[in-house]
């Protein structure tokens, strides 16, 4: 059953149809992947998922609900985590400040303290710790390196606990034990039933990481499948060395 | 550490609760209770643009709320002079609050760069109206405030002394609430990725509005306050742009975002202004040299004094902590060298 | 009717020179990002300059412009490499704060020199009148007016036949894309800003020949000018007229259908029921979410 989809999406930015009827689904407990060319508008999706954009046409469901143009801190709510391929995370604040900023609830202790319950204080840290970040936690964020800010905004987009989570190429820009280490990380969450939607650009990454794989070119999808066969499939081989 | 900054804290606080009865002369005491309230003015200020990253060029309008709230409520319950009237203050502080709230509402609609000049047009309006709704405001005349009469010279200062530095204190004490608050978190997580903030689910728009209201109680008191002290209100000595100028100054220079921030550059900038106003009193240097004042702060100081020197200490600190690591995981830590600047371009993957 | 009359076309030629002044702002924010709130202070610099040439070399009002635009163009040069160039981050809050710091010393050193006393500009023109449907007319109205049409037109061929001003379209556009394709954005930056401070150059003036004015006078002018562009739609010239004509039109029309005093609140009055409907201006363009 499809967790997450869009459903035939268009999306133009002044002259340029960014997305073409687009149709993106994700399988509950998968770990997807969103491949394809640089333009192909694999962020734009994804910035339609999750309220960032508004769509000119389509749909886009979760669990078989609406939830086309609602804004990101709805879609947030609903359970959909996200991530930036420019990191975003709050550079002024520390690193287990930014924890707690993602970690809101309103209610009254949060009027006092930090952090809403011990509960969450002791999860902020739990989640540095599956994230290695634990002794860096009182640094202010802007100086940790582009890798230890990804682990960062991976961490604090896991505090709400999402259903799922929409990676923006985790492992861009990043060396290759890291890279290693964040397919480990996603493996381990999936395995305790997180959903994954993931765009790459390191084919090693992808392949190995991801149960299915969808490609995307000049903003429609053009194959889906497991990645074994979207290695084969000539399709895809055009897309990437056609242009 | 820890021991020291408690014993600081109270060691200042012993010297600002002493001061009035060692102080040398009254003239002393008096640029005192007008540093106080400044300070209280600067950290109320701070409160909601120091944290939001909104910064109001036009909280001056407040503050004349402030005072002429004080100045009608005396003379309307025909308050005498004397202790009774500064139980008025904090209810001139809630007039200036209920102006703060449908003002806040329609200025907060825009964003960041029209928000501070829409600040600015409010402050103009507000002054107009206090030069226009002359039933109420007097006009250009302006009103007068009760004299306490039974204050004589010396002893004048030093009730307003001491109500300044309780609204100081309690000003002091919000600040810090709303930094260690969660709450306050929400505030600095707007002020560092306003969008971002919103989509990890911080209620932005209330969040920011709920700052401006309790900034623009703090600033209406001290207006209350300053309008008794000076014994008087009107159009353009409750608007005054300099005052504006010289809050936002003192903060910038003492460091936006901090506790202390706006209290140091208080102490720094209005004794000095008192200065030079006796000094000089001719408009013309005076504007020139805190013109001046402004290029140096904004250029060369940008994020203040507080801040340039906290992050020093936590360079020397994490220098420190780097020498002699802990054994955990190589993966955080070998990725990078975790002391980069926060300038350094990144790739951008097109 | 005829007080109607006058007001409604009073209002139009006084708007025309504040679309000047309000032009120069407007454009510097489109090219630059950031707002330049030193422009109330320039505008009346640049009155106290057709003052001064007047008052000491009996220089007419329109040809001292001769001298006064490319000074001020110069001076705004300056400004921009001295002081708004150096900011690297946080560049529209900063620059907010930066240009206060250059009006506060322009403020101060008019005040020194000249002196608090309100002056005004002196010229036949100015004094003499024409009748015009029922009422007089000033004709430094008309001629204000018409400097202003002929400065703003030069403007608008400026930025739409020239290759320059097709540079500065360009930068308006998109920053890093116009860097891309090779425009120096930084130089086209400077000269913009300097063309923004020539402009209040004239605008002062047509501004200083129909009012009186003193040092003080650039904070009542500089919140007006805010008004206007906001109203506008901060980076939009075609917005800065509109807003400039129309607002001052209602105020002059509001000023004698209700009273003076209540004329100038109206002006601020307007703003907010803009922003009320819509926050972007009348042309500005709607904040989109970042990404």
């Amino acid at each position: 059953m499809s967790f997450l989809e869009a459903q035939g999406i268009s999306k133009a930015f002044g002259g340029i149809q960014a997305l073409e009827t687009c149709s993106v689904s994700v399988e509950a407990g998968s770990i997807t992947g969103l491949i394809g060319p640089n333009g192909s508008g694999k962020t734009t999706m994804f910035n339609v998922m999750t309220g960032y954009e508004r769509v000119d046409s389509g749909q886009v469901r979760l669990n078989d609900k609406a939830i086309t143009n609602l804004s990101p801190d709805k879609v947030f709510r609903l359970g959909i985590g996200r991530t930036f391929q420019l990191t975003r995370i709050f550079p002024r604040l520390t690193v287990l400040e930014n924890m707690h900023v993602a970690a809101q609830r309103n209610d009254f202790k949060g009027l006092l303290s930090r952090w809403s319950s011990t509960h969450e204080q002791q999860r902020a840290i739990e989640l540095l710790d599956f994230v290695g970040l634990t002794s860096l936690k009182d640094l202010q964020a802007g100086n940790l390196s582009f890798g230890q800010k990804k682990l960062l905004e991976f961490a604090f987009v896991l505090i709400a606990e999402p259903k799922i989570i929409l990676l923006d190429e985790p492992a861009g820009g990043v060396n290759p034990t890291m890279v290693n280490y964040l397919a480990d990380r996603i493996r381990k969450l999936n395995q305790q039933g997180i959903t994954f939607l993931v765009v790459e650009h390191n084919m090693e990454f992808v392949m190995n990481l991801c149960d299915k794989v969808l490609v995307m070119h000049r903003g429609t999808k053009i194959a889906e499948g497991a990645p074994a066969e979207i290695r084969e499939n000539p399709a895809v081989l055009e897309a990437y060395l056609g242009d | 550490m820890r021991i020291y900054k408690i014993v600081g804290l109270v060691l200042a606080l012993l010297i600002a609760l002493a001061f009035p009865l060692v102080s040398p002369n009254p003239a002393v005491t008096t640029v005192a209770v007008f540093t106080l309230i400044f300070a209280a003015a600067a950290t109320g200020w701070n409160v909601f643009s120091g944290y939001s990253g909104y910064i109001s060029l036009g909280h001056a309008a407040y503050f004349g709320v402030g005072g002429y709230a004080m100045a009608i409520l005396c003379q309307d319950w025909k308050i005498q002079g004397g202790y009774s009237a500064f139980w008025l203050v904090p209810i001139a502080g809630l007039v200036a609050a209920l102006f703060a709230l449908p003002l806040g509402w329609i200025a907060l609609r825009v964003r960041r760069h029209t928000f501070v000049v829409i600040t600015i047009a409010m402050f103009f309006i507000l002054q107009l109206l206090s030069y226009n709704l002359r039933g109420l405001t007097n006009g250009s005349i302006g009103l007068g405030l009760p004299i306490p009469i039974d204050w004589g010279g010396d002893f004048y200062d030093i009730p307003f002394y001491y109500v300044a530095l309780a609204v100081l204190l309690l000003a002091i004490g919000i600040s810090w609430w709303v930094r260690n608050s969660k709450y306050g978190l929400g505030l600095l997580a707007i002020r560092d990725d306003e969008d971002r903030a919103m989509g990890l689910g911080v209620t932005t728009g209330p969040s920011k509005l709920v700052a401006f209201i309790i900034s623009a109680f703090i600033v209406g008191m001290v207006g209350a306050i300053w309008a008794y002290f000076v014994e008087s209100i009107y159009p353009a000595s409750g608007f005054d742009a300099t005052f504006d100028v010289a809050v936002v100054l003192m903060a910038y220079l003492g460091g936006l975002g901090t506790i202390s921030g706006p209290i140091l550059g208080a102490l720094i900038l209005e004794p000095a202004q008192q200065y030079f106003t006796v000094e000089y009193g001719a408009n013309g240097y005076y504007l020139i040299i805190y013109g001046a004042l402004f290029l140096v702060i904004m250029l060369l100081l940008p994020r203040g004094i507080v801040p340039t020197l906290t992050d020093r200490w936590n360079r020397i600190q994490l220098a420190r902590h780097r020498e002699s690591a802990p054994p955990m995981p190589a993966m955080a830590l070998s990725t990078g060298s975790g002391a980069e600047s926060t300038d350094r371009k990144e790739e951008i993957n097109l | 009717m005829s007080i109607f009359l006058e007001a409604i076309v009073t209002g139009i030629l006084t708007g025309g020179v504040y679309a000047l002044m309000a032009s120069g702002l407007t454009l510097v924010f489109g090219v630059m990002d950031i707002i330049n709130v030193g422009q109330g202070a320039l505008v009346i610099l640049g009155a106290y300059l057709s003052y001064y040439l007047e008052q000491t070399f009996h220089i007419d009002l329109f040809l001292g412009l001769l001298i006064t635009l490319p000074l001020m163009f110069v001076l705004g040069l300056l400004i921009e490499l001295f002081f708004i160039r150096p900011i690297k981050r946080d560049r529209t809050m900063l620059s907010i704060l930066v240009t206060y710091g250059v009006a506060l010393i322009i403020e101060g050193v008019l005040n020194l020199i000249f002196s608090a006393n309100n002056v005004k500009l002196q010229a036949w023109y100015i004094t003499d009148s024409i009748n015009v449907g029922g009422f007089y007319l000033s004709y430094i109205y008309i001629f204000g007016f018409l400097l202003a049409v002929a400065l703003l037109g030069a403007l608008y061929l400026l930025l739409y036949q020239t290759k320059f001003g097709h540079s500065v379209r360009a930068s308006m556009q998109n920053r890093v894309a116009a860097e891309l394709i090779g425009i120096n954005v930084e130089r086209v930056s400077a000269i913009t800003f300097g063309i923004g401070i020539a402009l209040a150059a004239a605008g002062g003036m047509a501004f200083g020949a129909t009012n009186a004015f003193n040092a003080g006078s650039s904070y009542d002018l500089i919140s007006r000018l805010l008004a206007i562009i906001i109203f506008g739609g901060m980076g939009s010239l075609s917005g800065a007229l509109v807003a400039s004509l129309s607002m001052l039109v209602i105020e002059d029309v509001t000023s004698v259908l209700w009273s003076p005093v209540w004329a100038s609140t109206v002006f601020f009055i307007l703003l907010v029921i803009i922003l009320l409907l819509r926050p972007q201006g009348l042309f500005g363009q709607a904040e989109g979410r970042k990404q």
